[in-house]
């Protein structure tokens, strides 16, 4: 590893700052040395211990899952208990549906109350308003599910999608809030300052310069909130609930994959499991590829600068 | 309102108004968006405080302290979801935070660039995994794992089984396991708001530090980490607030049951788990009241925690500007 010499360099200092253990002082170099080997392995050796998880998780996601994962898992519904086989055509298109519902309340939201932030950066409802995005952010996501339980479900008596949908808008409002903000503050300020200057108004320029701007990092920025919230399973518990069956409607129960992945796993039948992690399998490969594809789309564009 | 023949200077007059008055709607429109999110907020906090109120008119104080959960009759107390709660989240900070603190140092300080951003990004993807996807590995994974080889080494090998934290059978489904799966779920988040404040700490520093001829990791220790702690401190309390919250990986590994014990090899109940689990089984409005207060509960805590947070981490980084 790199920089490491430069122990050598301080041999001469640290033996006159430690007048009294001159006779020692070698000796102290030396462990001194040890001791910084020593916790720089050990850093190295935590990284190495907090990326096996994920490790793991992927190989036996691809060891149990991938056999599962064919035409039918996605064209198929859901077979009962104990009959092997059987899709979940119907959870793929209920997410899809909760999530297209989701980010049609998420996204301008969170896009305009970033570009607020972004523009009036130290007014006190800003500041305010930054900070109330951190704590709805931290939220458990269980807690947004009573949330559109008791605002949706309860007073018309049945659960729905839209309920759901509510519950998981209220969960992407801050990250999309917090990216929009990131990638707008990118923009030079010398942009913004050329479109007044050409006579621009201000809100043409936010809109029509800034905003286009920064939009591929926002899209991204969106993209991965999409996916954060697509995976979520506790605040559809009781709000969008799950159906065995086919369903699209905005007013009723709806299926999603989270949930049906919930189900089979706490079930005690072998077939049930294969399906669990065929479905799993499907939603990571989904959150990694809009991970990974964000990842690369904002280094490509702003990341060469700095680190 | 009197009518005036138009001159061309007035006609400059209107446009800029028009303009003008674009500028005032689009201020209007991006402030309105701005205050949906104290507005939800405040929504949030009122629909749970009005579904729990029924439960904690009936059991007032009581229903925190109380153990007995009896839905058959009546009777609600939330003691061991508290419980629950509280240990399964310290045993996930203590085992989180010495390896997301030792990651960010690796990342800040000791990485060699072309390790550094792959690593970084896949601590980063940890806390891109859904939930329920760490309850599934969880479940059929991680706990029979834990079973076979970690808790039967504990007991016998270390002879730790008298000791009341590791007594009793060990079924699987535990207060560990779930301490276990939430550390890898809320490191990434401590390690990321560390490496964030360690960068915030100043180059003088680090350089006074190797100028007196401290060591890279004395420098770290003497010089870097005390400038940071205040920080590093808010991604633990960070970490503490989504552990306390989290709820689907937790229901599936952690045995849902209504005990206090001490061993951490016994099953127990969070406030989370609690009530995912019970929700959909709930038939009495009292049920279904108690749950919610429940809820509230976690609301609460989870808002205090939070502020603690992100005013330690706000206070640290802002040092970056100084």
């Amino acid at each position: 590893m790199a920089g490491l010499a430069h122990g050598a360099g301080a041999r001469g200092v640290s033996s006159s700052v430690r007048p009294g253990r001159r006779g020692g002082a070698q000796g102290a170099l030396t462990r001194r040395r040890f001791v910084n080997r020593l916790m720089i392995a050990l850093t190295c050796a935590a990284a190495l211990i907090a990326t096996l998880p994920l490790v793991l998780i992927l190989v036996h996601l691809l060891r149990l899952g991938a056999g599962a994962v064919d035409w039918t898992f996605f064209t198929r519904m859901p077979v009962p208990a104990g009959e092997p086989g059987g899709g979940m055509a119907n959870a793929i298109a209920g997410t899809a549906i909760i999530v297209a519902m989701a980010s049609l309340i998420g996204l301008p939201v969170g896009v305009g109350a970033g570009l607020y932030l972004a523009e009036r950066r130290s007014a006190r409802l800003a500041t305010s308003v930054r900070f109330l995005s951190d704590v709805l952010n931290g939220l458990p996501s269980i807690v947004l599910g009573i949330f559109a339980w008791q605002l949706l479900v309860r007073p018309f008596k049945h659960f729905s999608a839209l309920a759901g949908a509510v519950a998981l808008a209220a969960m992407m409002i801050p990250l999309v809030t917090r990216t929009t903000e990131e990638m707008i503050r990118l923009v030079p300020v010398a942009t913004r300052e050329a479109a007044l200057a050409l006579g621009y108004t201000k809100w043409r320029t936010s809109l029509d310069i800034v905003l286009r701007t920064a939009l591929p990092g926002i899209v991204t920025g969106s993209l991965v909130a999409v996916a954060r919230i697509a995976g979520e399973t506790a605040p559809l518990l009781f709000t969008a609930l799950g159906n065995q069956f086919w369903s699209l409607s905005a007013t009723r129960p709806i299926a999603a994959l989270p949930l049906q992945i919930y189900t089979y796993a706490i079930s005690p039948y072998d077939d049930q499991h294969a399906q669990a992690w065929a479905g799993a399998l499907v939603l990571i490969g989904l959150v990694l590829v809009i991970s990974v594809a964000a990842r690369f789309a904002t280094r490509s564009r702003f990341g060469r600068g700095g680190d | 309102m009197r009518p005036r023949p138009a001159t061309v200077a007035d006609r400059g007059a209107l446009r800029i108004d028009a303009s003008l008055s674009g500028d005032r709607v689009y201020r209007w429109v991006t402030t309105g968006f701005a205050l949906v999110i104290p507005i939800l907020l405040a929504m949030i906090g009122w629909a749970v405080f009005r579904a729990g109120w029924p439960a904690f008119r009936h059991f007032g104080v009581a229903f925190f302290t109380e153990s007995d959960w009896d839905p058959v009759n009546g009777r609600f107390g939330a003691a061991p979801a508290v419980y629950g709660t509280i240990v399964s989240s310290a045993i996930a900070i203590v085992l989180a935070t010495p390896l997301a603190v030792g990651v960010a140092i690796f990342l800040s300080e000791f990485a060699p660039r072309r390790v550094r951003q792959p690593v970084a990004f896949l601590v980063d993807l940890l806390a891109a995994i859904p939930s329920v996807v760490y309850g599934l590995w969880g479940i059929l994974v991680l706990v029979p794992f834990l079973r076979e080889h970690v808790m039967s080494f504990i007991s016998d090998t270390l002879h730790l089984g008298g000791t009341p934290l590791f007594a009793g059978p060990a079924y699987g489904p535990s207060m560990l396991a779930a301490g276990c799966i939430l550390a890898i779920m809320i490191l990434p988040y401590i390690s990321a708001v560390t490496r964030e404040v360690l960068l915030a700490v100043p180059r003088s520093q680090r350089e006074a530090a190797l100028a007196l001829g401290a060591t890279r990791w004395e420098m770290i220790w003497d010089a870097v980490l005390p400038y940071a702690r205040s920080g590093i401190v808010g991604g633990v309390i960070l970490g503490l607030g989504r552990a306390l919250g989290e709820t689907m990986a937790v229901t599936m590994v952690i045995g849902n049951a209504h005990d206090i014990s001490a061993s951490l090899f016994a099953p127990g109940y969070t406030m989370a788990s609690l009530i995912a689990n019970e929700f959909s089984e709930a038939t009495n409005d009292l049920h279904v009241s108690a749950l919610m207060a429940v809820g509230a509960g976690l609301f609460i805590v989870t808002v205090i925690v939070n502020a603690i947070a992100r005013w330690l981490v706000w206070r640290t980084a802002r040092g970056q500007g100084a």
